[in-house]
């Protein structure tokens, strides 16, 4: 990784990631997290009562999950362009995103891992999965398109 | 035989606020009917995505399509059955404007025996210019669990009496 910024990438990074969230209410509503390992983040949402959609299961709210990728995506984005050369211009616009539920999730933490499939200049394609006790079984997986930040558009 | 559409519509702010979420980002009901909802959530400054353009989160329009995607499809069932979203298709069609409430009408239009398919548009003024459309797909008798619309039922002595059929054990 290119050290544009002069200092070290890896605290930097961490550091600016975790700005990022912060300054996002609905994040903070939420409660979202993340760890850097290197360039691999893992988005943290840990259990609270206010996530809960239904309760005799209990389960988590679906859309909270969804939601959760979505912002996994969107903060993977970030960090790839946090670490390039031009930095983040703007956050990236969600276009699209496919959703399939897997399994219902359980009141206790999630996670979630995002893998950039293709980034271009204007379009990236994303692909997102959440678990929680085993990474092995996901609770759900998202894929997605997202609007890059680009300079000269709006 | 009490519907689910009928107790939802006497008792939808209860129905609402049996669920947690739904609760905590102060969703309201606009109007139910029969495979038909209409939800509401009003705009609140802690959920604002983009803190640059003060707009409310997408999340905030995935729950409430989630949400209102599920609630007409109970309104289209005839007994209470425990329903799990299988899939959910979102187009983000354009930002939403800043400060304003976010509506959402989904459509249930056709249901199976373990499928119901939604459609639906979240919008902030105008419905034809939703802010978002989606395609569901819901599972119907997904589990044991009961529905927040069934427990909510069963607590206030609104005892369903069809016996829900299919998948146990």
């Amino acid at each position: 990784m290119s050290d544009v910024s002069g200092t070290t990438p890896d605290l930097d990074l961490d550091a600016r990631l975790a700005e990022i969230l912060q300054r996002i209410p609905y994040a903070r509503f939420l409660g979202v997290r993340a760890e850097l390992a290197g360039d691999e983040m893992t988005a943290v949402l840990p259990f609270s009562q206010h996530l809960i959609g239904n309760p005799s299961l209990p389960a988590i709210h679906g859309g909270v999950i969804g939601a959760f990728m979505e912002m996994t995506a969107v903060a993977q984005l970030g960090l790839s362009q946090l670490s390039s050369a031009t930095g983040l211009v703007r956050q990236p616009r969600t276009i699209d995103v496919t959703i399939e539920y897997l399994r219902s999730g359980r009141p206790r933490t999630t996670f979630a891992r995002a893998t950039i499939k293709r980034e271009g200049r204007r379009i990236a394609n994303v692909q997102v999965e959440a678990w929680q006790d085993t990474r092995a079984a996901p609770i759900a997986a998202l894929h997605g398109h997202f609007l890059l930040g680009a300079k000269d558009e709006a | 035989m009490t519907r689910p559409v009928d107790m939802m519509r006497q008792l939808a702010p209860q129905v609402l606020m049996a669920s947690p979420h739904a609760a905590a980002i102060g969703m309201e009901v606009v109007s139910i009917d029969p495979a038909e909802a209409v939800l509401r959530v009003r705009f609140r400054p802690d959920l604002v995505g983009d803190p640059d353009t003060g707009v409310i989160a997408g999340g905030v329009v995935t729950a409430l399509l989630d949400h209102t995607c599920g609630q007409s499809v109970m309104s289209a069932l005839e007994s209470y059955q425990p329903i799990a979203t299988l899939d959910l298709r979102i187009d983000y069609m354009r930002p939403a404007g800043p400060g304003l409430d976010i509506f959402c009408h989904a459509h249930c239009y056709k249901v199976t025996r373990s499928v119901a398919f939604v459609r639906a548009q979240a919008y902030d003024l105008d419905r034809e210019d939703p802010v978002a459309t989606a395609q569901a797909a819901f599972m119907i008798n997904a589990n044991r669990a009961m529905s927040p619309a069934e427990t909510v039922a069963r607590a206030l002595g609104h005892e369903p009496d069809g016996a829900k059929d299919g998948a146990k054990g």
